[in-house]
């Protein structure tokens, strides 16, 4: 029960009831305004944006070191934000600019008139072993295959099989690490990050013709 | 994943529109859009330390509240007066009327312009106003009534229907 001497007021004065919503191009200027002012005041600590590809919606995403997470639309694109968040900096904007470089390269690299990226990366999502695994992949050339024992060899373990498995399938950047080129001994494709429908589609447009 | 802080970018969105508002209405709507992007600057860089499960748009509220206050000042010491009746530059009828309003608020003392902006366009309880402003709940409420009653009268004779 209200006591109060004063006059009840009504939640939502009816003044304010009349005043309409504010529109999308107002919030989306302020917004990227934002962006632009944090990546000026240095804390736009993550940058993310999505683009379309014959493997569906992709998610990229960049610190100021380079491109750090790129993410198939079977990872739950908000999921993965979420992660960023966690394990990187909540300081997550969706600022595109940062993204041009990359965004242009993988649009490239589907229509195939690119065949290697050129693009500075952020390894900090991998440790140890996997990241040595990540940074042994991009020796596997454009169209090639390599197995995961020979991966294993390459990154100085040749029992460690397993564990390229595993660096594969948390690759933070794939496509841009090309994690898709990796392949069991027996020549059957095996796993990937995005699904091996995604994998395949990758190996087939590297060997059209 | 409760506990833990989500993406910025979700803080914008969900809150981005009710802090727009607060400014206009404090600060009338040309000075809103500075104010409102100081406020989200500073949210940014302060948010890693902000409490998981913390209530976000009373923490902005109150960022705003430091920024506008700010601003009030700085007009203050202006050397020419400002024009407390602007030209919107909105297109539309809507906010045309929307404009009205806000500079109709913007002849209303602060005290009263803030807490009628906290409460009614905020939507905060008046112990939150109250410990924002300074002075108590029953001061807070009496700012907010008094102002809402200027507002009927001066707002409210040629506005919508």
């Amino acid at each position: 029960m209200m006591t109060t001497h004063q006059p009840r007021e009504p939640e939502r004065s009816d003044l304010f009831a009349a005043v309409p919503a504010i529109d999308e191009e107002t919030i989306r200027r302020l917004h990227d305004r934002l962006a632009r002012d944090a990546q000026t005041a240095g804390l736009l600590d993550v940058a993310y944006r999505t683009i379309d590809s014959p493997v569906g919606p992709l998610l990229l995403a960049a610190t100021p070191k380079g491109l750090v997470r790129v993410a198939y639309g079977c990872e739950d694109h908000d999921k993965v934000l979420e992660r960023l968040a966690h394990d990187l900096s909540p300081r997550i904007l969706h600022a595109p600019a940062r993204l041009d470089a990359a965004a242009k390269e993988i649009d490239e690299y589907f229509a195939g008139v690119r065949q290697g990226f050129d693009l500075p990366v952020d390894f900090s999502l991998a440790r140890g072993f996997r990241r040595l695994v990540l940074t042994r992949l991009r020796v596997i050339g454009y169209g090639q295959t390599a197995s995961y024992a020979a991966i294993a060899v390459a990154a100085g373990n040749p029992k460690a099989v397993r564990a390229v498995g595993s660096a594969c399938a948390t690759n933070p950047i794939p496509v841009i690490v090309p994690c898709h080129r990796v392949v069991r001994s027996d020549g059957s494709i095996g796993q990937y990050v995005g699904g091996v429908e995604a994998k395949k589609a990758l190996l087939t447009l590297e060997t059209a013709p | 994943m409760s506990g833990i802080l989500p993406p910025f970018e979700e803080i914008v969105i969900k809150h981005g529109r009710t802090v727009l508002r607060v400014c206009r209405a404090v600060l009338g709507p040309l000075d809103a859009d500075d104010a409102w992007s100081e406020t989200f600057l500073a949210a940014l860089r302060a948010y890693p330390t902000l409490r998981p499960g913390s209530n976000v748009e009373a923490w902005l509220v109150t960022i705003a509240h430091r920024k506008a206050i700010d601003q009030t000042r700085a007009r203050a010491r202006r050397p020419l007066p400002v024009d407390p009746l602007p030209e919107h530059p909105a297109p539309s009828e809507a906010d045309r009327r929307d404009g009205d309003l806000w500079a109709a608020m913007q002849a209303l003392p602060l005290k009263q312009r803030v807490a009628v902006a906290y409460h009614y366009v905020a939507g905060m309880p008046y112990a939150d106003v109250a410990a924002l402003t300074g002075g108590s709940q029953d001061a807070a409420r009496r700012a907010a009534a008094d102002g809402i009653a200027t507002l009927r009268k001066t707002y409210g004779k040629g506005g919508p229907p």
